[in-house]
């Protein structure tokens, strides 16, 4: 199938609503994007520390386990008996030598080749396998993994480009900076939002939204578009890292910025401000960092507040978004305790989360109903796609959806990549 | 005050956190809690796993009056209304002022447009204690059996 895509511009400044609704380009989606050249955020390897410790996550919506092998390896398999299809792993973590199927027990080893088949022989010299049947060649269907700074990242291309190939030096170095020291798990957070998945992706990428939508942020000036701030990208806009330095401008220009668009900055204090206190921890001033990487994932950094979310796919007006939260091996219980206290900046509650999952809801419900209409993608600017030093900017939504277009081999004629 | 007493007064106290936030008088509802208090949504994937992470957590009445001002004048969120169902609690006395309450609870959503859904099931795991002859809370501990929060989470559970 090649979708028909009337883009009325080549610059991606317009995209028609239809693409948020569409059933068949969901299933390309599936194959292209989530099953094709790209490398999806699987888990942290801080989950499965020990020989035969597994998860089972999502890729889009395949189910997939990645474990940790005897050697110290990270495998990924797709979770789906290839007898018969039923899931394998039925627990979300645990400890395994072989993952066995529960419906007619066969067995696979911790890369997903088929070790075990009851009854192949059949009994008495009746009934099982013909003595021609290939273990090697009726396996699980396999991921490649790779491993960066901690983050397990798994492909279900044949012949991918390495995976700092693909992250590029940017978000690559973002990445070691996220995970900096060994991680220590902390927990999870899981929200589930009536909306598709793209409009995710161009949420975290529109840092246009995030002090007008958050009025948290911006209420009680935490982070505010009058801060130093900006966006930039690896070469081909897969990725997105978004920024702003602390204490990098003022209260006196915030107020009078936001207060011409009815924005109280700075309008309320809190009773116990120990949320918001910085610690700064990383090299650079940084107090709000957020990495995506296309098409699964978001390291987020607000203050001190650490986690990566998960984009997966549940059909094409839902997702779930999995946050795992961390913090590093060596954190006495104080720093421990204020990660606690400021996760609850983020997540499905979080003071400065929470509004997107109601904004995607409106956007995906308003939009069925005129599938040709567009959105408006114009602010920092038309034409090419470039890294801001600003973020009143919605150019990395038009860096996303030109490499999506590309993926799914729907670009104009004369496209800005 | 009786044993009875006392246990009917931990009953009341229940009920009155139940009915304060589905008729959305948030600002009563922090009077139910001691000074100083402690207010945690624990997703019960996590306290099995062992792992401190929570949903929410206020960990003075300060921090939970914070939620709730930011809930007024700051945050935005789905417009709903919500209603409590709040099993028959389970009332221990753990010291001469102190009880333990323990309740499942169910917590359904109602949108603008008269739909109503199943938001969170879980239980309560709480401390309550006696000040001045009134029960409140000490500890609230949301269990929530529902990991995965549809939507988004914005008032207190």
């Amino acid at each position: 199938m090649q979708p028909q895509v009337h883009w009325q511009r080549q610059d991606y400044s317009r995209v028609p609503f239809w693409l948020y609704h569409d059933r068949a380009l969901y299933d390309l989606e599936q194959q292209r994007v989530f099953r094709g050249p790209t490398w999806n955020f699987l888990g942290l390897e801080a989950e499965i520390p020990k020989p035969g410790d597994f998860r089972s996550v999502w890729v889009g919506d395949t189910p997939v386990v990645f474990n940790h092998d005897r050697d110290g390896r990270v495998h990924a398999f797709v979770n789906r008996c290839a007898h018969r299809g039923a899931t394998i792993c039925r627990e979300q973590r645990g400890n395994r030598k072989v993952h066995t199927c529960v419906y007619h027990r066969w067995s696979y080893d911790q890369q997903g080749n088929l070790v075990g088949v009851p009854f192949r022989n059949g009994v008495n010299g009746k009934g099982g396998l013909d003595p021609s049947f290939d273990f090697a060649a009726n396996g699980l269907r396999k991921l490649r993994v790779e491993c960066l700074s901690g983050a397990v990242f798994g492909t279900f291309a044949e012949a991918p480009e390495p995976l700092a190939d693909y992250l590029g030096p940017l978000a690559a170095a973002k990445l070691r900076r996220a995970t900096h020291k060994p991680l220590r798990i902390l927990g999870y957070q899981r929200q589930r939002i009536a909306g598709n998945w793209k409009l995710y992706l161009e949420n975290v990428r529109d840092t246009y939204h995030a002090s007008l939508l958050h009025e948290f942020m911006v209420t009680f000036g935490i982070d505010r578009a009058t801060q130093q701030g900006g966006v930039a990208m690896d070469a081909r806009h897969r990725h997105n890292f978004t920024y702003a330095h602390a204490a990098s401008d003022s209260d006196q220009d915030a107020v009078a910025q936001y207060g011409q668009h009815q924005l109280r900055a700075n309008a309320l204090k809190l009773a116990d401000p120990a949320l918001l206190k910085f610690e700064r921890e990383f090299p650079d001033d940084l107090n709000l960092a957020m990495l995506s990487i296309f098409p699964n994932c978001v390291f987020q950094q607000i203050n001190n507040s650490l986690a990566v979310r998960q984009v997966r796919t549940k059909g094409v007006a839902e997702f779930e978004l999995f946050w795992i939260f961390y913090g590093f091996e060596g954190d006495n219980e104080a720093l421990t305790q204020h990660r606690l206290r400021q996760s609850n900046l983020a997540g499905p509650a979080g003071f400065v989360s929470m509004e997107d999952g109601e904004a995607i809801e409106l956007a995906q419900r308003s939009t069925q109903a005129e599938p040709d209409a567009c959105s408006i993608i114009e602010m920092g600017g038309r034409g090419p796609i470039v890294d801001c030093d600003f973020r009143v900017t919605d150019i990395p939504l038009r860096g996303f959806w030109s490499y999506y277009a590309e993926l799914m081999g729907m670009e104009p004629p004369g496209a800005v990549r | 005050m009786s044993e009875a007493e006392a246990k009917a007064a931990v009953a009341d106290l229940l009920a009155d956190y139940a009915a304060l936030l589905d008729e959305d008088r948030l600002e009563d509802w922090l009077e139910l809690f001691a000074e100083p208090c402690r207010y945690c949504i624990l997703p019960r994937e996590n306290a099995d796993l062992g792992l401190p992470q929570p949903l929410m957590l206020c960990e003075n009445k300060a921090m939970l009056s914070d939620r709730v001002v930011a809930l007024r004048r700051a945050n935005i969120f789905n417009i709903h209304r919500d209603r409590h169902l709040v099993g028959g609690p389970r009332i221990r006395r753990l010291g001469s002022d102190t009880w333990s309450l323990e309740a499942s609870y169910a917590v359904y959503q109602t949108d603008t447009e008269g739909q109503s859904r199943l938001f969170s099931v879980g239980s309560y795991r709480d401390q309550v204690v006696f000040q001045a002859g009134r029960p409140l809370f000490r500890d609230k501990l949301v269990l929530a059996d529902t990991a995965a929060i549809p939507t988004l989470l914005a008032t207190p559970l």
